[in-house]
């Protein structure tokens, strides 16, 4: 029975015809293609692009040099040196991320006690020369005062679920 | 069962903790026997070298019987006792207890230093609740300065006691206390005076919680980052035991090493904070060579060794082998003595020496393989009687000065002749203080009352070293106490070393050990004085101790009669020589001298011609010998600063391109094991042989100087340590003098003098001190306040200004 029934329908094309039914439904069906660059697709609040340190609203950087998310990166992408600003606070002297090492797994953001090391909505970067893979303190700080209002508002949206 | 009975030990007791029968000592804690059986008791203020307080209540646990629970650090074993340390009851008391213990304590564990390897942290996640149900306000507690090296956060603070407990009963001042009651309890100090042991670094490691930590180290790395890697303490003949710590090859800090027969679990503030003079400003980055036009040239290492063999050979060329002088530290390592030694000796030239702060060397050919204590260090804690002289333990090695004290208070009679009365942290049975010129005839006088006591003959030319003194009661009751002592010491500081008549006090300490039957020994200067003789690194003795047929000149001789020519090691002439005036000038006025150093300062940019830059305290392997004759390796474990090299590799390859024989070493250990082969009497016999000494000279007449070395002056490195510098030992320097002096110089306290020696004068502030011998004054060595004067002791004048 299933013999003369395959039979028929390797005559009919009967499986062709099953696929150009796919391909005539999205024919007629809203188009997803995204035309980047011209187009973007939508980000999720918690998408982990390229890092960023964050400041408190009056100026004051959050890092506090606790190496929590030295300690936490399992790719050792982060090194940190640190010391004792003139004020007496705890500071870093040095934040350097290589980009190269970094697996955007996000357990840095998720370690840091005082929300500073972010991850950023940016995944469009790139290195020409050697050397430029690790971003240090000053980049990552400015990073994160280009796009501070975007970290905030995402943070906020995201701290009912934490 | 009656076997059983019979076969048990009477010191001990049968307890059964967590279901298991154990034997614990009858008398001891709870805690004891459970940390011997590696059962864990949670707890805070419990330390085995410390006094029971029993206050933070950690430690409870459920004793079956007792209505409540009991703290296993201050129950006591009894036969038969049911522990269970793990049952709920004694759970739900220790979670009780951290639920307390949070409260008051901040939640700012990412900046607190301690984070990552504190106990209360540890603990907290054992025992602490996930929330804190405590929702009022929070303790504060203001910070106190405890001074350069520990910084403070009180409100971390759990009254543990432990550092108040440590700075009473080991440290030897009750310099820390609890103010208030419950809630309102501070640890602080009691006017704001700071913390002033010697040891008190070791409150940073004592206390469980980010209350108290180490200033130098403050926020530089974390717990987690640290590599620990053992090594050897640079600073005093005791060889304390400690591991450093760094990070990427940088020493971030200095801990002790538990060894029970040296340091025990304590490490000075010197061993502990010096590491600091590694990242001084004044390290020496790259090999530097004088040109031909007196100018400094960076260059790589091959042409700075090629012009240090130049230097080396064309003066032996030019001016013979005896032209050559080399002085080496005596914190350099067993290896770089021992290369230092062949290379010298290879140019044909036998003056080296290590001995820099000693002048009288009369004795030499007569001593010992090696200087050393000859006494161990753990049994100097029980030493019925103990003679110091011309030592000041508690600043020369604070180690001994532990077990010393330990001794004292263990009703031991340590005795103290010294030039200015000794600030200890016990009580002295007896103490004479003598100035420079009386120190031969006071010594002589004890052993005077000894040979009255045993009615002895006194040998040969006694009576000139007597010169006259008559025995005083305090000479009698010290003969005394020494003879009647089973067990006791005669020690000789660095103090009677550096006595123009050393070889005498040598000589008179070794007779009254003799007659007293007591042990005796020396505390020796720098780390490694005992290896710089077994190295061959002295200019009457080779390699183990082997008499060399023509002595080279000593330390002293080498300055007095200047060479063409020097080879430094590790040493600043005008801070580490007996005659820092005479060395300076010795070094400028030689044509070539060639310095391995770790450090450069203007001075020895003027003086020298090569300048090859060496590692220092944890970059270098190496081996140390301390006072008791016990040797101990350590790795390289830091990354050399900038271009500097191990300087036994240097002298190595030095060796090499001077084309030397037996100097191919591919290791320090190569290098120590040729030395232990060549050393084959290692016992640290120590008594010097009696030669009749000739009369004693005429004193000179005025003012004698009194020129030891502070706490912090004896090494470039531990010169070089900020902060130590800052502590109250470190800072300002001043003459001191007694009243009588002060009155008759119209010298006034606080104003400032020039003090003059021989052609060199300095100005430097007074202070009044009744505790300095009459017709002397106190002018420190090895600081820079008195950097260019003259000899250690010697006449000097003061004029106030």
């Amino acid at each position: 029975m299933t013999t003369a029934r395959d039979f028929f329908r390797t005559f009919f094309l009967w499986e062709l015809l099953l696929g150009l039914k796919l391909t005539g439904r999205n024919l007629f069906a809203r188009k997803l293609t995204v035309q980047y660059p011209e187009e973007r697709a939508p980000q999720s609040p918690r998408f982990r692009g390229l890092h960023a340190l964050r400041r408190y609203p009056n100026g004051e950087e959050r890092c506090i040099a606790c190496k929590l998310c030295e300690a936490v990166c399992p790719a050792l992408a982060i090194t940190i040196d640190s010391e004792q600003r003139e004020d007496g606070t705890r500071r870093t002297t040095r934040y350097d991320i290589d980009l190269f090492k970094c697996i955007y797994c996000g357990f840095c953001e998720e370690s840091c006690p005082v929300d500073s090391i972010v991850e950023t909505r940016i995944y469009e970067y790139h290195m020409e020369e050697r050397g430029e893979n690790i971003i240090t303190k000053d980049q990552l700080l400015a990073i994160g005062d280009k796009y501070e209002e975007q970290l905030a508002r995402d943070r906020a949206l995201d701290a009912p679920f934490r | 069962m009656t076997d059983k009975a019979e076969a048990k030990n009477p010191d001990t007791v049968t307890i059964e903790v967590d279901g298991v029968e154990m034997e614990a000592r009858k008398g001891s804690m709870l805690i004891e026997a459970t940390d011997d059986a590696d059962i864990h008791v949670p707890r805070f203020c419990y330390h085995r070298k410390l006094s029971i307080a029993a206050n933070c209540r950690m430690c409870l646990v459920d004793v079956e019987k007792a209505p409540k629970p009991l703290p296993a650090c201050a129950t006591p074993v009894a036969d038969g006792m049911k522990v269970h340390t793990r049952s709920e009851r004694a759970l739900k008391a220790q979670k009780g207890v951290m639920e307390f213990l949070l409260i008051n304590h901040p939640l700012d564990c990412p900046i607190c230093d301690q984070g990552g390897e504190c106990e209360l942290q540890d603990l907290a996640l054992g025992y602490g609740r996930g929330v804190s149900r405590f929702s009022e306000r929070k303790r504060a507690v203001k910070d106190e300065n405890l001074g350069p090296l520990i910084a403070t956060e009180m409100t971390r603070c759990i009254h543990c006691t432990r550092c108040v407990r440590f700075l009473d009963e080991v440290a030897g001042f009750r310099e820390l206390g609890g103010m208030g009651r419950g809630e309102h309890t501070e640890i602080s100090t009691y006017v704001g005076a700071g913390v002033h042991s010697e040891m008190s670094g070791n409150i940073i490691d004592l206390c469980p919680v980010g209350a108290l930590t180490s200033k130098p180290y403050r926020f530089s790395a974390r717990a987690w980052e640290l590599l620990s890697h053992p090594s050897i303490s640079p600073h005093d003949c005791v060889g304390s035991n400690l591991l450093i710590h760094h990070v990427r090859g940088q020493i971030k800090r200095v801990v002790p090493q538990e060894n029970e027969a040296i340091n025990e679990c304590w490490l000075p503030d010197r061993d502990r904070f010096g590491y600091e003079g590694v990242y001084s400003t004044e390290r020496l980055q790259s090999p530097l060579v004088r040109d031909r036009n007196g100018h400094w040239q960076v260059v790589d290492w091959e042409v700075a060794l090629e012009a240090a063999a130049e230097h080396l050979q064309g003066l032996v060329r030019r001016e013979g082998a005896d032209a050559l002088g080399t002085l080496i530290s005596p914190n350099a390592t067993l290896e770089e003595m021992y290369l230092a030694g062949q290379l010298t000796r290879a140019l044909g030239s036998s003056n080296i020496d290590a001995r820099l702060r000693e002048v009288d060397f009369s004795d030499q050919d007569r001593r010992s393989v090696f200087p050393a204590l000859g006494i161990e260090l753990e049994a100097l804690e029980n030493v019925e009687a103990a003679l110091l002289v011309g030592a000041e333990p508690r600043w020369d090695a604070p180690i001994v000065n532990h077990r010393l004290r330990k001794a004292a208070k263990r009703g031991g009679a340590v005795m103290a002749l010294h030039y200015r009365a000794q600030q200890l942290n016990y009580g002295l049975a007896e103490e004479r203080v003598a100035g420079p010129a009386a120190m031969v005839q006071e010594l002589a006088a004890v052993a005077r009352a000894l040979l009255d006591l045993s009615g002895d003959e006194a040998p040969e030319g006694f009576d000139n070293l007597l010169n006259g003194q008559g025995v005083e009661d305090v000479h009698r009751s010290m003969a005394k106490r020494l003879r009647e002592s089973a067990r006791a010491a005669v020690v000789l500081g660095p103090g009677a070393q550096a006595h123009p008549r050393a070889a005498a006090l040598r000589m008179l300490g070794s007779l009254i050990a003799s007659l007293a039957q007591a042990r005796f020994g020396v505390l020796t200067d720098g780390a490694n004085q005992a290896g710089a003789w077994l190295a061959g690194a002295v200019p009457h003795r080779r390699l183990g101790g082997v008499a060399e047929q023509t002595p080279g000149l000593d330390a002293a001789a080498m300055l007095k009669e200047p060479r063409r020519g020097y080879l430094l090691l590790g040493v600043e002439p005008e801070f580490d020589c007996w005659d820092g005036a005479a060395a300076l000038a010795a070094m400028n006025k030689a044509q070539s001298v060639v310095c391995l150093t770790p450090f450069v300062t203007e001075t020895m940019r003027a003086y020298a011609d090569v300048l090859l830059p060496v590692g220092t305290f944890g970059e270098t392997a190496g081996t140390y010998v301390n006072a008791e004759g016990r040797w101990q390796s350590f790795p390289g474990v830091a990354q050399p600063v900038a271009e500097a090299r191990p300087a036994w590799k240097v002298l190595r390859v030095l060796g090499n391109v001077l084309e030397l024989d037996g100097f191919d070493y591919d290791a320090p250990d190569a290098i120590a094991d040729a030395v232990e082969r060549g050393c084959s009497d290692k016992s640290a016999s120590t008594a010097v042989e009696w030669q009749a000494p000739g009369q004693a000279g005429r004193e000179s007449e005025g003012l004698a100087r009194i020129g030891l070395v502070p706490i912090y002056g004896g090494d470039p490195l531990v010169r070089r340590a900020e902060s130590l510098q800052q502590t109250w030992q470190g800072r300002d320097q001043k003459v001191r003098l007694g009243p009588g002096v002060a009155g008759s110089l119209g010298v006034e306290g606080d104003g400032r003098v020039r003090v003059r020696q021989g052609e060199k004068t300095v100005e430097m502030v007074v202070a009044i001190d009744a505790a300095i011998a009459d017709g002397a004054v106190w002018i420190p060595s090895g600081v820079s306040e008195t950097a260019g004067l003259g000899p250690m002791f010697g006449p000097v004048s003061v004029e106030p200004l």
